[in-house]
């Protein structure tokens, strides 16, 4: 029997993951990645990765309440099992990545350490500094790079992915890659392919995402016929700093620390901001929440810098959104504990934060939604059936899907240090799934398929690459793309309402028939920078569309996508009888819009744009309950909806132990 | 009016081709980086003498100096575009910022070039933990404060290239594997586990193209972007080696 082939693309957590296992597994895997794979977006992230531990579980916690405060968080539009069994996992990868050297911060006496993070009553989170991701992603590469010296991983960096070649069943047999330096084209044959591509932010412009991460990839196999799932549901982080090229983050420790948000009263008010008087001075968030103050949740500070900036039009700056975070009245001692921080604000603005309020502003962060992946439930634990072929596995057999790529374990909003966590456990889990697949493949392995079925996909690339490069017109793609990412970010991020979402999809409709008669300045066929950037750019706007369509077709609110017209009235009443009548109300509203909202958007790709349609949600282990964070009355719709539900045993349970703790 | 400045970029084709200085006008952006500037230039590829041209080619990706691929020359030193600010580089150069490809690497076209030899490097050296698998056998070993102080700060080496670029021993033509390399090689052998393959690293380090090609310039450690003490771990080699090669004399 021919050698198995395994074509993983990317090279970031899930991808390295995947290649290590599969390559410990004896599979020999050939990864493609556009950067040298220790480059991948992998290393902006910095918080940490949570699991319960050791100190954790004695003050309660369980892998339980992990799956809990996850799906919670997301608003239960996730699948269960497969959330269940990462949040088992979690210690064992920990575990795992501790023994490969990843250097956590440690206790005195020599212990991992831990903090805690949004989402959470426990301190569940591990970290190596203030850069957790790059530490975990560079432990993986040098894992893999063993593999690759002992002969089992073919690196292929430099290497963009171009598409899927799928044979006259509809089955995945291979891909099609470009060597960025030279152009050439190459299909590689395969028996099973894992996309590992991270998320799409650059279809926002700007995003605190890589250059890299601009979907094209996830957009390639989409218009090959995977399903995209969830697309409109788009994480955007309250505080980054604005830059011209990217929007950095800015931790919310800043705030935590006691760093205060506010915008001069004054629209555009060009006075040192230091001199402008506490009165003139908006403090909006203190304002409008007394109660939290600038430490309101993320996503309530996001929509209030949002608010303040495009509908009261009270931006610092006039021609770019941004606000003030202020950490120049702390006292040295608390400042120096923002140090970290604080200096990369100083690198990049060139602007000492200790003695100059800081510019920031939100940005889009992550994609809970991506590729749409199948799991098989297992009928004992409630967790996956590991090594099942069904795992990670696309609607395209022979395609399977991992890390921020997929759309599987975040549902309506992800929290924070669980992204690093799904991107290694799916990447290590869609190994056994892969060996399964490897040993019953149907209809005959990759390498029994005829050579025309890949000399016929490398064509039609070149075809494809000679028609965009000797294009005839007058658009200009990173105009094009600029263009795009305003409208995406002015319409279709934190406060979204049907008539801006109408006409953004209008919009991406034109830049898509513009894109038609887009330009290339560089026609040469050597290192093309400017031809990879506006192919990826038509993926762009395919994705775009349908971010735009799933979030104009989803009339609710839940976890980020947050739409003011369909909001249910919060209960308004001080009299404890008129309370409950209001709550009761509030709570039967919650459950008719869960019967017709809790579903994941599935979007098909067709020549007339996004087809959309919507799958159940397995919500089978915990019970959807509110999310009543800041809402008044919070409490009482808490104790009613627990009257209302007490009919699920699972839900109830929930509540109960959580309302203990 | 709005304000404006020259970059000088030195562009080169292919690897075949040859070099040639093109100048673009740029229009000045309050908090702009060389990143930017660069992307401007790609949107608008027209020289100051109204020669339309094609965008530079250039790596970069995370833009916020943690991925190190756009590491090039600017002003004479070696650097990341991302976190050069133009403010601050008009300081140094009024009115012009010059843009050059690292000088110890194949140019693959303009400032775009070919770092795969670190990579290769990092082979050499064994540069990982050599674990039995895995399958999950609990936590790793006990790891002191003061042993995660000393690991993390080499351990955030971005393989960016800028310690070689600045190095007179590392060229093309020599076999030196560099700062960063040796690093590298210090980093796993004061890990726990990793220390079992320490022999083997330190016979890497006392062959040729190892530790006795250093020149002891200690230019690297000056232009590492993140700090890493690279001039304590060539100290650190040079007594670990030293060591190793008595071992190995009196037959261990």
């Amino acid at each position: 029997m021919a050698k198995q082939q395994v074509v993983v693309i990317g090279g970031g957590l899930a991808g390295l993951a995947a290649t290590m296992q599969l390559a410990e597994s004896g599979v020999h895997v050939t990864l493609i990645s556009m950067v040298p794979v220790k480059r991948s977006h992998s290393v902006c992230a910095q918080g940490g990765i949570n699991s319960v531990n050791t100190l954790t579980r004695q003050q309660g916690d369980t892998e339980w309440k992990h799956l809990d405060d996850t799906v919670y968080g997301g608003d239960f539009l996730q699948h269960q099992p497969p959330v269940k069994e990462m949040c088992e996992w979690a210690p064992r990868i920990i575990n795992l990545l501790d023994r490969i050297g990843v250097p956590f911060n440690r206790t005195p006496e020599g212990l991992r350490d831990q903090r805690r993070f949004g989402g959470t009553l426990y301190k569940r989170t591990a970290f190596a500094g203030a850069t957790t991701g790059q530490q975990m992603l560079y432990a993986l590469d040098e894992q893999v790079r063993r593999w690759e010296a002992e002969g089992m991983v073919e690196k292929l960096e430099y290497w963009e992915f171009l598409g899927p070649v799928l044979d006259g069943n509809g089955h995945c047999r291979g891909v099609v890659a470009q060597d960025m330096f030279s152009m050439e084209m190459r299909a590689l044959r395969a028996d099973a392919v894992v996309l590992a591509t991270g998320g799409c932010g650059l279809v926002f412009g700007r995003s605190t995402n890589s250059l890299i991460c601009t979907g094209g990839a996830a957009g390639r196999v989409y218009r090959a016929g995977a399903k995209y799932a969830n697309g409109e549901f788009i994480q955007v982080h309250p505080t980054a700093i604005p830059g011209t090229d990217k929007l950095r983050l800015m931790s919310e420790s800043a705030r935590g620390e006691g760093g205060r948000v506010w915008v001069p009263r004054k629209p555009q008010d060009n006075r040192d901001p230091m001199s402008i008087p506490a009165a003139e001075r908006y403090y909006f968030l203190e304002e409008r929440y007394p109660a939290y103050g600038n430490l309101v949740p993320r996503d309530i500070a996001t929509r209030e810098i949002f608010d303040v900036c495009v509908t009261q039009d009270l931006s610092v700056e006039p021609g770019r959104m941004c606000v003030y975070l202020d950490v120049t009245e702390l006292p040295g001692a608390t400042q120096k504990k923002l140090d970290g921080i604080l200096e990369i604000y100083e690198k990049f603005q060139g602007v000492d934060p200790r003695h100059t309020p800081m510019k920031i502003f939100p940005a889009v962060h992550y994609s809970m939604g991506g590729l749409w992946v199948d799991y098989e439930r297992d009928g004992n634990s409630g967790g996956l059936n590991l090594g099942s072929p069904r795992n990670q596995h696309s609607n395209v057999p022979g395609l399977f899907v991992i890390g921020e790529a997929d759309y599987q374990y975040h549902g309506g909003n992800r929290l924070g240090a669980n992204s690093l966590l799904s991107c290694v456990f799916s990447g290590l889990i869609v190994a056994p799934t892969l060996e399964n697949w490897l040993k019953s493949l149907p209809r005959g392995s990759a390498e029994d398929q005829s050579a025309t079925l890949f000399d016929g996909a490398i064509d039609s690339h070149k075809q494809r690459m000679d028609q965009l490069i000797n294009n005839q017109g007058d658009e200009n793609p990173y105009k094009l793309h600029t263009e795009l990412g305003d409208c995406m970010t002015r319409q279709v991020t934190v406060v979204r309402n049907n008539k801006d979402l109408r006409l953004a999809v209008e919009t991406i409709e034109k830049i898509e028939q513009r894109y038609q008669h887009v330009h290339l300045s560089d026609r040469s066929n050597w290192t093309n920078q400017n031809f990879s950037f506006t192919r990826a750019l038509g993926d762009m706007i395919v994705l775009a569309r349908v971010i735009a369509k799933g979030a104009l077709l989803r009339d609710e609110c839940r976890g980020v996508h947050f739409k003011p017209e369909f909001a249910i009235p919060a209960p308004q009443a001080d009299d404890p009888e008129t309370l409950r009548a209001e709550a009761r109300r509030w709570c039967e509203a919650f459950r008719e819009k869960n019967e017709e909202w809790l579903k994941s958007t599935i979007s098909r790709h067709t020549a007339d744009g996004p087809d959309i349609s919507y799958e159940p949600v397995d919500t089978g282990l915990i019970n959807p309950r509110p999310r009543t964070y800041g809402l008044k009355g919070a409490e009482m719709i808490d104790e009613v909806w627990r009257e209302m539900d007490k009919g699920n045993a699972a839900g109830a349970a929930v509540a109960e132990s959580e309302s203990k703790t | 009016m709005s304000k404006s400045f020259q970059v000088k970029v030195m562009r080169q084709e292919k690897p075949s081709s040859n070099k040639h200085w093109e100048t673009f006008d740029i229009t000045y952006e309050n908090g702009m980086n060389m990143t930017t500037v660069l992307q401007r230039i790609a949107a608008a590829p027209v020289t100051t003498d109204h020669q339309t041209t094609t965008p530079v080619a250039f790596d970069a990706c995370c833009l916020e100096e943690v991925c190190g691929a756009c590491t090039m020359v600017i002003n004479g030193r070696v650097r990341q575009a991302c976190s050069a600010l133009v403010d601050k580089l008009l300081d140094e150069s009024a009115g012009v910022i010059e843009l050059r490809p690292m000088t110890k690497f194949p140019v693959v076209r303009d400032l775009t070039v070919n770092r795969r030899a670190m990579f290769d490097t990092l082979k050499k050296v064994k540069a990982w933990v050599h674990v039995d698998g895995y399958h999950d056998v609990g936590p790793g070993p006990r790891v002191s404060p003061k042993q995660q102080d000393t690991a993390y700060p080499l351990s955030r080496c971005m393989t960016c290239g800028c310690c070689v670029e600045a190095c007179p021993q590392f060229s093309d033509k020599t076999s030196f594997i560099g700062p960063a390399a040796i690093s590298q090689a210090m980093l796993f052998n004061a890990h726990p586990t990793g220390s079992n393959d320490r022999d083997d690293r330190l016979a890497v380090l006392t062959s040729v193209g190892g530790i006795a090609d250093c020149g002891n310039s200690q230019n690297c450690v000056k232009v590492c972007p993140k700090e890493i003490p690279l001039t304590d771990s060539i100290a650190q080699a040079g007594r670990d080696t030293t060591f190793y090669k008595l071992r190995q004399w009196f037959g261990r």
